[in-house]
């Protein structure tokens, strides 16, 4: 069976005047697409703008064959179901009076029609579902474990049976034995319930696990994008090559990647591009050309698309130490 | 030297221990790392050492630059908070004044240890470049830096006030990949330069792989497994740090040209001396 698809075309988004992303185009299917990127890349507003919560000044948001805002009701609230969030922290996500039972159930009655025997029956499945006890129905969400919560925020998307699950860092504030418990159910959710995924994260290990194609993010832009694992291995942009090398690893002390330290100093957020490429100003390769000429998404070969014009090096491997 | 002694450190609330540290030494430039869960007792025994543990019962021995911190009075230790050991928080814009330039919050801390005029003035800006920061971030508030800035900030702040051990509670935890290597590396050099030494606090095995010396590893209260960070990583004996270490997400080993994976490209390597042929692809260099 063929689902619809959620598809970003050329989305275009701003907060009044300030436009924090131009022009993305992505395709979420059930191989799992990763959005990579750092505080400021735009990457939560792209997912707002794709669950429908905030409208794109230019481009579409697309559902299947049909454009966001030209929905009907009828068919806006069954997108609202079937693409549904699970945020990074779940001690914020659920109503702290509400018993967990009723934090899934008010998901339920919001889509469906059930008597309360069946809404029961639906909850303890569901609670299974994640691997959790369905006596915990009864508790509040103080009074479970932070992995505990989050498996609680995962049924509750699932209660109305969506095809899409936008994930916003989903595991960043657990530890990391519940990290890994919680990457497993999602890989097993996934295969399931045929769910596709769209999954926010700086976490690279995390896309890895759960995306087989990743987009690279940097100050609202598309820089690289292409097959997950195919990317890890062999950036073909210095920022992916950067976010790699910054990201600590037993047994191997961390060099810091060239293109951290040349952030300019206190300058926390990336550099407006007026013109020129984004990331010129912490690029270890950047040449005139790169502060004249914005580089524009590219093909660079195996289905990897990348913004930046030294990329041929970066791949020959110009930037390892 | 031993800066931070700690001996059969226990933390007990209603006759449970929360938190028991047999033993801790850290001496100038060493960085030993706490290991554990939610709930293992590794910020407990954090807070111990600065004497901040309250409405429990503390024994053992807690002794930081010649001062023993579970006997002293609050002058004692007032004096020695911040001038000799400081506390750097997991959420650095949390943990300042959001009311106060980061200048007037250096200044204030600085006056409070005597340092004032021109001194504090030539302290201050020595701390902020030895984090590698600018000087305009003086200038700025708390909301007005990003989270790197503000934790580098948070540790220049230790700097400044002479603090010779910085107790860390998941310093980066809260940061990009990015910006937590900027924070790791400018930990690094001031153990190098400065001889500052770190006790710090993380659930991030491979973030303390890359920065502690040693490593105690913590479970519900007690220290499993302690020694060498190296020793540990390689060969972790007990089997929480097994799992632990089982359980950092791994990213797949860069592509390497010399050795490529299963389907080399058309050219073969430069140098036939350079490999067997049908080697794994695992060829990172650490054994």
């Amino acid at each position: 069976m063929s689902r619809a698809t959620l598809r970003a075309e050329d989305v275009t988004l701003a907060y009044g005047h300030t436009t924090v992303v131009h022009g993305v185009s992505l395709s979420v299917d059930e191989g799992g697409v990763g959005l990579i990127g750092e505080s400021g890349s735009g990457k939560t507003t792209l997912a707002r703008a794709l669950l429908g919560l905030l409208k794109p000044r230019s481009g579409r948001i697309v559902y299947g064959s049909r454009e966001l805002p030209a929905m009907g009701r009828g068919e806006r609230a069954r997108f609202r179901g079937a693409v549904q969030p699970v945020f990074q922290d779940g001690s914020e996500a659920l109503d702290p009076r509400m018993r967990i039972g009723a934090s899934v159930a008010e998901a339920l009655t919001a889509h469906h029609r059930m008597d309360r025997a069946a809404r029961e029956a639906r909850i303890a499945e569901l609670l299974a579902d994640v691997g959790l006890d369905p006596a915990l129905a009864a508790r509040r969400p103080h009074q479970l474990s932070g992995g505990q919560r989050q498996r609680a925020v995962i049924a509750r998307a699932l209660a109305v049976r969506p095809e899409v699950l936008v994930l916003d860092e989903p595991t960043s504030a657990l530890d990391v034995t519940v990290q890994a418990r919680i990457l497993d159910l999602l890989q097993r959710l996934r295969e399931e319930h045929g769910l596709g995924y769209l999954l926010i994260t700086h976490n690279l290990a995390v896309v890895d696990r759960l995306c087989r194609t990743s987009h690279v993010l940097y100050a609202g832009r598309v820089v690289e994008t292409g097959a997950t694992r195919d990317l890890l291995t062999r950036p073909a942009h210095p920022y992916t090559l950067a976010l790699r090398d910054a990201v600590p690893r037993i047994g191997v002390p961390t060099a810091v990647p060239a293109a951290v330290t040349a952030r300019p100093a206190g300058t926390g957020a990336p550099a407006v591009a007026d013109r020129g490429c984004p990331f010129r100003h912490r690029c270890p390769l950047a040449v005139d050309r790169c502060h004249a000429e914005p580089p524009v998404l590219r093909d660079a070969g195996g289905g990897r698309r990348v913004a930046c014009h030294r990329a041929e090096e970066v791949l020959s491997g110009a930037l390892r130490q | 030297m031993t800066l931070m002694r700690v001996r059969d450190l226990e933390v007990r609330i209603g006759g449970r221990t929360i938190s028991s540290v047999p033993s801790l030494d850290l001496g100038p430039g060493e960085c030993v790392a706490i290991v554990g869960e939610s709930g293992s007792g590794k910020t407990t025994a954090l807070l111990a050492t600065l004497g901040l543990v309250e409405g429990a019962r503390v024994s053992g021995a807690v002794t930081v630059c010649d001062t023993d911190v579970l006997t002293a009075g609050p002058r004692r230790l007032r004096a020695i908070r911040g001038a000799r050991i400081a506390l750097v928080m997991q959420s650095p814009q949390a943990a300042l004044n959001p009311a106060m330039r980061l200048g007037t919050l250096m200044r204030r801390a600085l006056a409070r240890h005597g340092v004032k005029g021109p001194a504090a003035k030539a302290r201050a800006a020595d701390a902020v470049a030895a984090v590698l920061l600018d000087e305009g971030v003086l200038r700025r508030y708390p909301h007005q830096v990003s989270g790197g800035q503000a934790q580098r900030f948070a540790i220049a702040l230790a700097i400044a006030l002479g603090a010779e051990v910085v107790v860390a509670d998941e310093p980066t935890s809260a940061l990009d990949v990015t910006v937590q290597a900027e924070v790791v590396a400018v930990l690094r050099r001031l153990r190098e330069e400065r001889g500052l030494a770190v006790l710090i606090v993380s659930h991030d095995l491979a973030l303390v792989s890359s920065i502690a010396d040693r490593v105690i590893v913590m479970k519900d209260g007690r220290v499993v497994e302690s020694g060498p960070a190296a020793a540990i990583f390689a060969a972790p004996a007990d089997p929480y740090t097994r799992e632990l270490v089982a359980a950092v997400p791994e990213l797949p080993p860069p592509y390497d040209p010399a050795s490529p994976p299963a389907s080399p490209p058309a050219s073969p390597p430069a140098s036939p001396s350079a490999s067997p042929p049908a080697s794994p692809p695992r060829t990172g260099g650490a054994p």
